[in-house]
């Protein structure tokens, strides 16, 4: 991460109602100068909201927004050094891809010479220079939105928020795209904010995300830390896929949790902190599909972690295998990912004994 | 495939429905061009009657008031009529809005006039080309507004933000963005309201008032039919039916055409 340790946004308490519905929550959040900053959530989460709060779009009904430590709340949205790519991209079906770009800089009042140079080097930016004379709608989906994005950087703003930039492209430019935004974050300096709904899209790009869940912080942190040490169940679930076991804290002594799972007995987590976990509470046990190990043993090995199932499924995804294996009495079964090379690849079949097992510090306890 | 014959009787059957529609109107534009004065009669084409058109001094004079009505109330009913649709645009969509809004097309043009000559009556105001002007501002107004709000239903909102946040005033995004994108069809809407008025003969004869000096064109043409259908009035006709029929193409040509 090359973000300093400087706030750029500091939203402070912001409250937004929509008639009954709370779309954004008492939240608070910083944005430091320079890192790229996702906020991710399903919808209705109130990214988007938050989104428009800080371009200046909505009003908190409670709470204040900073930007560079100065109260911004009650600034109006063209005051502020702040620039959007929209969903829809927005671009001006009447004016040129130039004059596109130009916009926002004759409203500063740019004109003549400087104007067309800062103009021509946003084209280069995003490689559309061939292309200035066009009109949006004769451009492609991936063009369109190279548009957008030289449009609203253009000014230079102090923050670049983008809400849901790679929805509108299709799988394989997806790809590239965020590549590209990535460098055009480097290469700028400009902080950038992203409103998604895509987990991937967010590890893909981030240096830190935020994941929200109706209108409030369900966890903040790098994508590694959502995705290996997630807060909840809610993140757990959210970003990527995950296996859980419901059960009783058994033990717990010198960073180590037994848990006791109906049916299946005793599984163990390797734990930082369990602060507010008591003995005899209930608790969920999560671990990821690639951690799980499988093998084709006689049922019943002794191990720790170490589980008797049958292939219920198989998922033959290229790469990758993906392995859908029943336990007695687990509602759901268990999810394991491996490379499709493996040596036991041709042995799991639907009905086949197998046995799965994972080291206790690949597993999480996760109270909520 | 149909019959042969089946299909030429159902040609024949769409031959008698357009005689049916064109007919009259094509015998009147070749009226227009007799040499006779008699309807009964061919005796030889002639530009005559186009030439006495021009010389009288009462349908020249009618044709004047009629362009004036025409601009003005076309220019109150455009601008009015793009501000409502905007702003009917911007409310929660609601039935009984839109229902108050298009009213004026739909009701009876007779009810319209007797309710504007009891409205002006009733507050004392003098008749004139004034008040036909604002009579007829009232039912374009509901045209260019229904013109206008189907432009802005292929219209991106977005954009409009888009222009507040690269940093211009409302004002300035609405005279460099939200206008000229719905530009096509305030200027359809606009044609509309025009050719309405030119024609529009119930709602003038009744809030024109005494006298002949707010005589619009279609009051002249009537006044001047009471003694008989001349060639010259034929001549009128088909100079006024090339002239809607113009103004009506260009105006679904605009509100087709550029890309939105």
């Amino acid at each position: 991460m090359t973000a300093g340790a400087k706030t750029l946004v500091e939203i402070a308490g912001a409250t937004k109602r929509f008639g009954p519905v709370t779309a954004v929550d008492v939240l608070s959040l910083d944005i430091r100068e320079n890192e790229f900053f996702a906020l991710l959530g399903p919808s209705g989460c109130g990214k988007t909201t938050l989104l428009r709060m800080i371009a200046g779009f909505e009003q908190p009904d409670v709470g204040r927004i900073l930007l560079d430590g100065r109260d911004i709340t009650a600034v109006r949205p063209n005051r502020r050094p702040i620039n959007m790519m929209f969903q829809s991209y927005a671009l001006f079906p009447h004016l040129s891809v130039y004059d596109n770009i130009a916009y926002g800089l004759e409203m500063e009042g740019v004109r003549g010479a400087a104007l067309k140079q800062r103009v021509d080097e946003a084209l280069a930016m995003v490689r559309l220079e061939e292309f200035g004379r066009r009109r949006p709608h004769l451009l492609s989906g991936g063009q369109r939105q190279r548009v957008a994005l030289a449009r609203a950087l253009i000014k230079r703003p102090r923050l670049l928020l983008l809400d849901e930039p790679l929805a509108a492209l299709d799988k394989k430019l997806r790809g590239q795209m965020q590549l590209e935004l990535k460098r055009l974050q480097h290469d700028t300096g400009i902080t950038f904010l992203v409103v998604t709904h895509d987990q991937e899209e967010a590890l893909a790009m981030a240096d830190r995300i935020a994941l929200l869940e109706a209108g409030k912080i369900a966890q903040l942190g790098s994508p590694r830390a959502l995705y290996e040490r997630p807060a909840s169940r809610f993140v757990a679930d959210f970003i990527g896929v995950m296996n859980f076991f419901e059960g009783r804290l058994a033990a717990l002594a010198g960073g180590r949790a037994e848990i006791e799972v109906d049916g299946l007995g005793r599984l163990w987590a390797e734990t930082e902190d369990l602060d507010g976990a008591a003995v005899g509470g209930p608790v969920t046990l999560a671990v990821r599909p690639e951690r799980v190990r499988l093998s084709v043993a006689p049922a019943g090995a002794a191990g720790q972690n170490a589980l008797s199932g049958t292939v219920v499924g198989v998922a033959y995804l290229g790469q990758d295998l993906i392995v859908h294996i029943g336990l007695p009495g687990q509602p759901a079964p268990l999810v394991a990912r491996l490379g499709s090379g493996s040596h036991i690849a041709d042995d799991l079949v639907e009905g086949a004994a197998v046995r799965c097992d994972w080291p206790p510090n690949d597993s999480r306890i996760l109270l909520v | 495939m149909r019959h042969p014959i089946e299909r030429r009787l159902l040609a024949g059957h769409l031959g008698l429905v357009y005689l049916f529609l064109y007919g009259p109107i094509l015998v009147l534009i070749v009226l227009s061009f007799n040499k006779s004065g008699l309807p009964t009669a061919w005796t030889g084409f002639s530009l005559e009657w186009y030439g006495r058109m021009l010389r009288n001094q009462a349908i020249l004079s009618s044709v004047g008031n009629t362009l004036i009505v025409a601009s003005v109330s076309t220019l109150i009913a455009t601008s009015i009529g793009t501000l409502l649709a905007l702003g009917i645009d911007r409310l929660r969509p609601s039935a009984l809005l839109e229902g108050i809004v298009f009213v004026p097309m739909i009701i009876p043009d007779i009810v319209l006039a007797i309710a504007l000559l009891s409205f002006f009556t009733l507050l004392n105001v003098t008749l004139g080309l004034h008040s036909i002007i604002l009579s007829h501002a009232v039912f374009n107004i509901a045209f260019v507004c229904a013109v206008v709000r189907t432009r802005l239903r292929h219209f991106d909102k977005s954009i409009i933000e888009a222009s507040i946040d690269l940093g211009a005033s409302e004002f300035r995004t609405f005279r460099r963005i939200t206008l000229p994108v719905i530009f096509p069809g305030v200027l359809a809407g606009a044609l509309l309201a025009f050719t309405l008025s030119v024609d529009e003969f119930i709602i003038a004869y009744f809030t024109s008032g005494a006298g002949s000096a707010s005589t619009t064109f279609p009051m002249q043409i009537y006044a001047m039919i009471r003694f008989g259908v001349t060639p010259e009035i034929n001549a009128v006709a088909t100079f006024v039916l090339g002239f809607s029929f113009l103004l009506i193409l260009l105006s679904q040509r605009l509100n087709r055409g550029v890309t939105p």
